[in-house]
């Protein structure tokens, strides 16, 4: 019996330990994966470098500047206009709404979220771009500002759920002690609930960012996939992730073009992954706090 | 009124204007693809293969490619998703192990989808030399869709009331007992409901299956695990972007985004409802 016990414990124990062989496995994976790469390509020219053009018959340059710059710039639009409005509906979920109103805004954040990002990116083709190059008068949508929308639109449901999930665990006395000052709801939470719920705020804007720094499908779709630097937010922009996704189709395994995809692809995971612990490390400090 | 109750009026009607303009966009996404797809929706539709250059047909094998895929996905990622979810919640104690695991849970669920492609490629496809086929996308979601299941499941675990193992324990059953009979009766529907929404989000992504076995076009379904496969999201893609008459294919390409959205709403549908109906039993 004894015995029988201890197995099991020990299979769940393994059963547990496996995601942490699966993060250092892909990260691993990657490292070895991208290390050849470097014996032709100079790390700071691939950092640097604006330059990518892995199939040029004079020479091939690997610089990952201008997706760099890409991806930042889709991002930083995608949360300015998702961090207002998710904060907003969060605040509003949390704090105005009656309990039958949540019941049915809820549903509709989870459907929102569960849109898969090929649909999003394919209404970026079909519904946002023209109604852009309307609006700018470009020949075509596919741009920088295209995939901002799109993917402020896809990083709202993090937002907004996970904000709602800080506000409302903030402590009731706060908020008893501000509206007994005589303080309106309004002042309340704005002046009490936000500022007290603050860092699970930022937490959800940044696994927000996270997500739309990692997205594919749409930005692959929706921003035209130009690979020049871009130098406004109507140029046509390629990410590091519609560069993987383009290319790593059409090489053969092991040459250079190919390990300098894993490196994009390294580049891409430390991003995330340092969003992703940083969103960690605020969020486990105010629960401490909190305690 | 005086100007306090004005400003909050205001500010109300702000947060009230943020949350319309959410569901502005649930509607608006919902309205274009519903309205523009109907009309190509058909039975032969639904249950033929893509014909003349995939500018006419249906998509029959896309769906039942997803649908196999998306089964594996839930074979790989569902009992690990609950065996680790058993381990945190019943067997963990809080030391720095535990921590780790869940530090790395955590940073699972924000890999991006593409580097979990990357890392199907190299670990799969090439290590383990099964080639871009069915396997390979399979094992590539459900890695993908593990974080999720684990907190889902353990989710469910924690709703289950603390007396309840103390009861099992206490009548001189041992741990594992406990957990299954006293534990796992009662959390089960609800690891079920949060895994079938993180099968939903699987069934639709697209970046992971891209270089690990979806394939542009297939007349026939898959025999076996080692094929390629056509899915839903993919076919989509092809349809919006790589088809060499996009303009022709477009109704096509509605149509197809109308099903998968059909497809991973009612997945998500049959879990909240199975969600609601357990809460309402719990307060019961």
């Amino acid at each position: 019996m004894k015995i029988k016990e201890k197995l099991i414990h020990g299979l769940f124990l393994f059963n547990g330990l496996l995601v942490v062989f699966i993060l250092i496995g892909i990260f691993s994976l990657l490292v070895f994966t991208a290390i050849p790469a470097f014996k032709e390509i100079n790390i700071k020219e691939f950092l640097f470098s604006s330059n990518w053009n892995p199939t040029s018959y004079v020479k091939e340059t690997y610089g990952i500047g201008a997706m760099l710059v890409s991806t930042i710039m889709v991002t930083a639009g995608a949360l300015l206009l998702a961090v207002p409005i998710g904060i907003g509906a969060a605040a509003y979920l949390s704090d105005v709404a009656s309990p039958k109103i949540r019941e049915i805004v809820k549903p509709i954040i989870e459907i929102l979220a569960g849109i898969p990002s090929v649909v999003i990116g394919f209404l970026g083709i079909v519904f946002v771009g023209p109604v852009i190059s309307k609006t700018f008068g470009l020949p075509n949508g596919l741009n920088a500002v295209n995939g901002s929308i799109l993917l402020g639109v896809m990083a709202l449901p993090t937002i907004i759920s996970l904000s709602e999930d800080a506000l409302s665990s903030v402590s009731k006395t706060y908020s008893d002690a501000s509206l007994a000052l005589g303080a309106t709801r309004w002042q309340t939470v704005i002046k009490v609930k936000i500022p007290a719920a603050l860092s699970g705020v930022i937490a959800a804007c940044m696994l927000g960012m996270g997500r739309a720094i990692g997205e594919t499908m749409t930005v692959l779709m929706a921003t035209g996939c130009a690979p020049a630097m871009p130098r406004s937010y109507l140029d046509s922009v390629r990410t590091m992730t519609s560069t993987i996704a383009i290319e790593l189709g059409e090489v053969p395994y092991y040459t250079t073009h190919y390990y300098a995809l894993f490196a994009v692809g390294l580049v891409l995971f430390i991003m995330t992954f340092c969003v992703n612990m940083t969103s960690d490390i605020i969020l486990h400090k105010y629960q401490g706090k909190r305690v | 009124m005086n100007k306090k109750m004005i400003t909050e009026q205001l500010g109300f009607w702000t947060l009230r204007l943020c949350v319309g303009l959410v569901g502005l966009i649930l509607l608006l996404i919902l309205f274009d693809i519903v309205s523009k797809g109907i009309g190509t929706i058909s039975w032969r539709f639904l249950t033929q293969p893509p014909k003349n250059g995939m500018t006419e047909g249906g998509i029959f094998p896309a769906i039942v490619g997803t649908f196999f895929v998306t089964i594996l996905t839930a074979v790989l990622a569902v009992p690990l998703g609950m065996g680790c979810a058993i381990y945190l919640n019943e067997y963990a104690d809080d030391n720095i192990f535990t921590r780790i695991i869940r530090m790395s849970i955590r940073n699972l669920s924000g890999v991006p989808s593409i580097v979990y492609g990357l890392f199907g490629v190299v670990l799969f496809v090439q290590m383990m030399r099964i080639g871009t086929c069915l396997l390979a996308s399979g094992l590539t979601l459900g890695l993908m869709t593990l974080p999720w299941t684990i907190t889902a499941s353990e989710e469910a675990l924690k709703n289950v009331p603390q007396s309840y193992r103390d009861g099992a324990l206490a009548l001189g059953a041992t741990k594992w007992q406990a957990i299954k009979t006293n534990v796992l009766p009662y959390s089960i529907s609800g690891m079920l409901t949060g895994t079938i929404l993180g099968l939903a989000r699987a069934a639709g992504e697209t970046a992971p299956i891209l270089f690990t076995g979806a394939a542009f076009f297939l007349p026939f379904l898959p025999k076996s695990l080692f094929e390629q496969f056509m899915a839903l999201p993919y076919h989509l893609y092809i349809m919006a972007t790589q088809h060499h008459a996009i303009e022709t294919v477009r109704p096509i390409a509605y149509a197809t985004a109308l099903v998968l959205i059909v497809l991973i709403c009612s997945m998500n549908m049959f879990a909240v409802v199975l969600r609601y109906k357990l809460r309402k039993r719990k307060k019961e």
